[in-house]
């Protein structure tokens, strides 16, 4: 295994398939390796791995790393950090991605903290350049920028890990596209043995109850999307929203202001810290437009913004904008859709 | 027996209501403009570690912050909502520390308090999102974590029992005390203050508060518990090559407040006529309906 210096991405999966979100950080990292010149590499810790990497390949993957154990699935902090920790001074990568999950948040500051190395949360953007320390005055060629909202989404930043290895970052599901290399594409499989990479004492926390619930949100699939911000001013202006999603079949979505303000569920934010839309309609009502909410939908095709101030900074990116107060034109969107539909 | 619950909290600028006067026109943050504010998932860990506190008589829970002398404000808080001390860890050297440098210096003092059997957190800061202190601490420390929780339902017999809400679902797991738990916005909300227990800390302060009020400084000295501990990194033996900016391996190449490139946007006038007319468009050209 002296092969170093590559790209690696943590791939999780549930009920035999890849996550989407390490399938994404695949697409972007085949596309950072070849810029860099390196190999991408995979490692996919867990129980009933066979045949995983035929689902992992086609993203143009050179190497998959397998690790198979009972006692490795469902995930745990310690045995999955060990391992990847173990694994990392081995093969020295010089980048390292995983999804900015319940699992990837979990594990990444871990590892990192165990090999000293950067970690950056919640990325936006990742690109490759240079970078000059102006204070010691060295440059160093080809960084990861790890590009995210900060802030609570007042700014963007852009940081890099100059000297420590590897240069880890978060990134979550749908920030980046899922895009397949080349279906015939083909690598090699390693397959480590779980026990040159944990200790027993990694395995000391037991889950004991385990029950899936499927969120019954779809804000992804949803081709509109009508979403509400700090300016919908109460949980009960949030109802005439649902009714207008109602009428128009979409999901109601919300501005981390309208969440925190407790008038609609966490599960329903859009934006850096929420789900990554990309619906066909995006109606935004009294959202004022945080960096960290436009970094999760500002692809959308089409967006309409209702806000009493005309200078939102939502506008800057909206198709169509209605200056005005939700509670008023809610209600006439509704009756008029109501209307003209039939 | 009671248990000795440390509870990691942090004093942050409240960044959920930001009005326009958050940005300065250089595109730095005003911090100014900002009140100051007890990281919010850290009141869900506080509430944790007085509900551990009630059920396990006997039982101390200690505030740690890192901050500037202000971050004593919070340690207050959580006096006056049940907690039995605190601690401030304050020191230049600490200044531009990244999550890594953090937990670095939080491990140093948490090691200086002695042995903890539960290290309680909130998931994650406001002001930053990473939820990478808690994982981070716990390895420094070399324990066990257990993330993303919404309930600690026992410690006791040498084993935490916790519920974790996680995106696929709940998971109840057990770890072996000590261990790190960091506590999800889901989670229960901290209790309100206690009347009594604000008359009793009113006056708790870090000595730094009360340099050169001699009244105050007297009281500190005739009643102990209300100094707040203020601790530099050389008191917790910190090494200075791992604080701060020295010691965080991530730097911020460039901040900027984004301009967005405007688009055409076409308006549309608030009044029947016009967004009758508007939704008739959109009906017709497929975009809804």
């Amino acid at each position: 295994m002296a092969d170093k210096n590559n790209l690696i991405v943590y791939c999780e999966f549930e009920d035999g398939k890849v996550a989407d979100v390490s399938l994404e950080l695949l697409t972007k990292g085949r596309q950072l390796a070849d810029r860099l010149g390196v190999k991408l590499e995979a490692v996919v810790v867990g129980d009933n791995l066979k045949d995983i990497e035929k689902q992992i390949f086609p993203f143009g993957v050179d190497t998959v790393y397998k690790v198979e154990d009972k006692r490795l699935y469902p995930y745990t902090s310690l045995p999955h950090s060990s391992i990847l920790i173990n694994l990392f001074k081995e093969i020295e990568p010089q980048i390292a991605f995983m999804g900015a999950t319940s699992i990837g948040r979990d594990l990444g500051p871990r590892v990192s903290s165990s090999l000293h190395s950067g970690l950056t949360a919640d990325c936006t953007a990742l690109e490759i350049g240079d970078y000059t320390d102006t204070r010691e005055n060295k440059e160093f060629k080809d960084l990861l920028y790890q590009i995210r909202p900060a802030f609570g989404g007042n700014i963007v930043a852009t940081i890099v890990n100059p000297e420590c290895r590897p240069q880890m970052a978060t990134v979550r599901e749908g920030v980046m596209k899922k895009e397949v290399k080349d279906s015939n594409y083909t690598g090699k499989v390693v397959d480590l043995d779980v026990n040159k990479y944990t200790s027993p004492e990694d395995f000391v926390v037991d889950i004991i109850d385990r029950h899936v619930e499927k969120s019954k949100v779809n804000l992804k699939g949803s081709p509109i999307i009508v979403a509400g911000g700090y300016g919908v001013g109460s949980k009960e202006n949030f109802e005439l929203l649902e009714q207008l999603a109602d009428t128009l079949g979409a999901e109601v979505g919300a501005s981390r202001a309208a969440v925190d303000a407790g008038w609609i569920d966490h599960d329903r934010q859009i934006g850096q810290t929420g789900v990554t839309v990309r619906p066909k309609v995006y109606i935004a009502c009294g959202i004022s437009g945080q960096i960290q909410h436009i970094a999760g939908m500002q692809d959308s095709s089409l967006i309409i913004s209702i806000n009493t101030d005309p200078d939102a900074p939502i506008n800057q990116i909206a198709d169509y904008v209605i200056t005005g107060s939700m509670e008023e034109v809610v209600p006439k969107l509704i009756k008029y859709y109501k209307k003209n539909s039939k | 027996m009671g248990l000795n619950i440390i509870v990691l909290a942090k004093q942050v600028p409240d960044t959920r209501n930001v009005g326009k006067d958050a940005m300065k026109a250089d595109g730095t943050v005003n911090r100014a403009a900002l009140p100051a504010i007890f990281n919010p998932e850290d009141l869900n860990a506080l509430e944790q570690a007085l509900k551990l506190k009630e059920m396990y008589p006997g039982s101390k829970v200690t505030v740690l912050t890192m901050g500037p002398a202000r971050a004593a404000e919070i340690v207050r808080e959580g006096l006056y909502r049940g907690a039995d001390w605190g601690v401030v860890l304050s020191d230049r050297a600490f200044a531009g520390s990244d999550t890594l440098a953090t937990s670095y210096a939080l491990s140093a003092a948490l090691r200086k308090l002695g042995k903890a059997d539960i290290i309680i957190g909130g998931r994650q800061a406001i002001d930053g999102d990473t939820a990478q202190v808690g994982p981070q601490v716990a390895e420094k420390l070399g324990l066990p974590q257990v993330t993303y929780a919404e309930d600690i339902i026992s410690a006791e017999d040498g084993k935490v029992t916790v519920k974790r809400r996680i995106e696929s679902g709940v998971e109840t797991v057990t770890a072996p005390l000590p261990a790190v738990v960091t506590v999800n916005g889901s989670a229960a909300p901290c209790r309100p203050r206690n009347a009594k227990a604000v008359q009793k800390y009113k006056y708790a302060a870090v000595p730094s508060e009360v340099a050169g009020d001699e009244k105050k400084k007297e009281m500190l000295e005739k009643r102990p518990y209300l100094v707040i501990g203020e601790w530099t990194a050389n008191d917790v033996d910190a090494d200075l090559a791992q604080c701060g900016l020295a010691g965080s391996p991530t730097k911020v190449k460039q901040i900027e407040n984004i301009v967005f490139v405007a688009k055409e946007a076409r308006k549309v006038e608030a009044e029947d006529a016009a967004l009758e007319d508007f939704i008739k468009e959109l009906i017709a050209n497929h975009t809804i309906g």
